[in-house]
């Protein structure tokens, strides 16, 4: 009140008044939203942990290590490891065909392309981001499924599991296609805009006066990239092939097409398996609830969720001067 | 009356049928909607049964093809008037849930292969080569065993590539469950359930995912409804049954397992898997519906309806299953079923929800 008295004009208080009220209920609505992602967060793990639970308690730590996933009522036995083992190396092989081009894609929009080319290569990298993952999968099913049955392992087979050293990485017993190199080759499109659209944003964060020095000492585009740009760049480069293999880890739909869905392990890149995301797909709607069957799905998904934390945690970590910038 | 009529049908903008709509009126009036949920596998048939049943007996049907699991679960929480499954109720679970079980329609599981040259109905099986299919232990086509049966046929030099359903399913409790009646060794091994571990092959969901497979790859074979291999053209396979005939998967082999079955078991869970019979298709299979014994108050009339509903698809939906490739139950069955209503579907005051004739 002695406020409003000592101010010169009578309706700045009034203002100010109506305003922190909003002001206040503003600040408590992004306050309570800001929160609610916690909130969800928390919730969802300690929701999935107590589904878990029972599958814990049953099998210990040896869900994780064994192979044995038997839903047949009456000696259910589960255990996550092909799965598991599934989803990680379907995300790191994807990752292995993925970095060189996507490396080949940021090296030729900073360097090599003429400016005017630069925008469209761009929005098309951006573009294949949009993609809808079940479209990769119907493509996957379609085009690569049956290429790799009838022009690799048909036609090449014997020739591949002949090489010496690798050969038995390429013998099989499963001629469908379906494979885990099948999932491999889908994922690593998929992320591939991923990892290109951070390297490019690295690549071009590296000073002009860098990369100028090393030109007028005489070096090749080659050299500027690979003594330059790279060595300057390595810890965010890492960081960008990381959100990619966080994206290839949950990649459900499409991989469920092309994997197999095989509860075994892999001898060879043209073998069926599975990924955590496959199974839970496959068999939730099937089991029932409170059964054992579910309670390890959830384990499943919690483990999935500790593994998708940690490398999302790591690919901010060794982003976080770029993300600052 | 006459004027609030045509200012109705003007509303309606339905000028061109005053008639149809003075029919019509009365009866959407008293629709009554059940809801059910459940199995895939037979979700064509009821909802052909739903669309025929609409005016005669007046109940709308909301059918949720959510799998049985799905349909198991939500029967159990109450949240929809029946459930349907395609394995059946143990009667512990049945009891725990308080539930009524009756079969519907059979269905079959048949096998189909991807093998140029052959025809349809043409490629012959035993029992114990496909086990070893599914096993993994016959790796070519032209292996003696299946040559030394087919002598007629071309049989090429392919990869034999096992296709099964990597979701739940009520297909897969079938086959695998045929499996384990053919070979002990399955039987100790992988297995009978919606969702097993298989030996060897490649998984997708659905049957249509199953065909895709067949169809994509030379040398393939895999099993599926057979009402999904008739409507998609498959090229399907004879296969021995117990009395050492090969049967080919048509209908009147089907309705020859339907007869041959035993259905006074309890629950109804009728074995017919594997029968006797010359004519016999050895792969077939209830689907089954789920019916709480106990409906609340509120439910009586929900659950009278299911039963008028079924009641109807008994009398009059056999020629609708035929047409879509299932196979009706046998008269006997249907009496049975409906004196198992009588006897166990209770309102809260203890009286019978359905009473012969209540149609």
């Amino acid at each position: 009140m002695s406020d409003s008295t000592t101010t010169p004009s009578g309706r700045l208080p009034r203002r100010r008044g109506a305003g922190s009220t909003g002001d206040i209920i503003f600040e408590w609505m992004c306050r309570s939203a800001g929160f609610l992602v916690l909130l969800l967060l928390g919730a969802i793990i300690v929701t999935l942990f107590i589904g878990a639970l029972p599958a814990f308690r049953e099998f210990g730590f040896d869900f994780l290590f064994s192979t044995k996933w038997d839903p047949v009522e009456g000696r259910e036995r589960f255990g996550g490891a092909v799965a598991i083992l599934g989803t990680l190396l379907s995300a790191i092989f994807a990752i292995i065909l993925a970095v060189p081009i996507a490396f080949g894609i940021a090296f030729f929009l900073t360097e090599l392309a003429p400016p005017w080319l630069r925008r469209p290569v761009g929005t098309a990298i951006e573009l294949l981001a949009a993609v809808p993952s079940i479209i990769f999968g119907m493509w996957g099913l379609f085009i690569v499924v049956p290429f790799i049955q009838r022009n690799i392992q048909l036609a090449w087979g014997e020739e591949l599991s002949a090489i010496p050293l690798i050969g038995f990485l390429f013998q099989s017993s499963n001629f469908a296609g379906t494979s885990i190199f099948a999932a491999a080759l889908v994922i690593s499109i998929m992320i591939l805009p991923f990892i290109a659209a951070t390297m490019r944003d690295v690549f071009d964060q590296v000073p002009a006066v860098y990369k100028e020095s090393a030109y007028g000492l005489g070096a090749t585009r080659w050299e500027v990239v690979s003594k330059v740009v790279i060595p300057y760049t390595r810890i965010s480069v890492v960081g960008g092939i990381m959100l990619g293999l966080g994206r290839a880890l949950g990649e459900t739909m499409a991989v469920t097409f092309v994997i197999g869905n095989a509860n075994r392990m892999v001898g060879s890149v043209f073998d069926a398996t599975t990924t955590i995301a496959s199974v839970i797909a496959m068999e939730f709607p099937e089991s029932l609830s409170g059964s054992l069957q579910q309670s390890a799905l959830l384990a499943l998904g919690f483990i999935l969720f500790i593994i998708s934390f940690i490398v999302l945690a790591t690919s901010r970590y060794l982003l976080r001067s770029r993300l600052k910038a | 009356m006459t004027h609030g009529f045509n200012r109705r049908s003007l509303m309606l903008g339905a000028a061109a049928l005053p008639v149809a709509g003075v029919a019509i009126s009365p009866a959407w009036a008293q629709q009554a909607t059940i809801t059910g949920a459940g199995a895939t596998f037979p979700r064509p048939v009821y909802e052909r049964w739903a669309q025929a049943a609409r005016d005669p007996v007046g109940i709308t049907l909301n059918y949720q093809s959510i799998g049985s699991g799905g349909g198991i679960n939500q029967i159990t929480a109450r949240t929809v008037d029946f459930g349907a499954s395609d394995a059946p109720l143990a009667q512990a679970q049945l009891t725990e849930r308080k539930l009524l079980q009756f079969p519907t329609v059979l269905g079959s599981v048949v096998l189909s292969a991807n093998l140029p040259g052959v025809d349809d109905n043409a490629l012959r099986l035993t029992p114990e080569i496909i086990a070893d299919i599914f096993f993994g232990r016959i790796a070519r086509w032209n292996d003696p065993r299946i040559v030394e049966l087919n002598r007629d046929l071309r049989l090429p030099n392919l990869p034999v590539s096992p296709a099964y359903r990597a979701d739940g399913s009520g297909t897969t409790f079938i086959f695998s469950t045929y499996l384990s009646r053919v070979s002990p060794e399955w039987r100790a091994g992988p297995g009978a359930g919606t969702a097993i571990s298989w030996p060897a092959g490649n998984g997708a969901r659905g049957n249509e995912g199953v065909s895709n497979i067949i169809r994509n790859t030379p040398g393939a074979i895999g099993y599926i409804e057979n009402a999904y291999a008739v409507v998609n053209r498959m090229t399907t396979t004879q296969i021995r049954n117990k009395s050492g005939a090969f049967v080919k998967p048509e209908t009147p082999q089907f309705l020859a397992a339907a007869a041959a079955a035993d259905w006074s078991v309890p629950n109804f869970a009728a074995d017919t898997i594997d029968l006797s019979g010359p004519t016999v298709w050895p792969i077939t299979s209830p689907t089954y519906i789920l019916l709480p014994i106990d409906p609340p108050a509120d439910k009586v009339a929900a659950s009278r309806n299911t039963m008028r509903f079924f009641d109807w698809a008994y009398r009059s939906g056999s020629d609708i299953a035929r047409r879509l490739e299932y196979i009706p139950l046998p008269d006997a069955t249907h009496a049975m079923v409906r004196a198992a209503w009588t006897a166990n579907v209770k309102d809260p005051s203890g009286r019978p929800v359905w009473t012969p004739g209540a149609a």
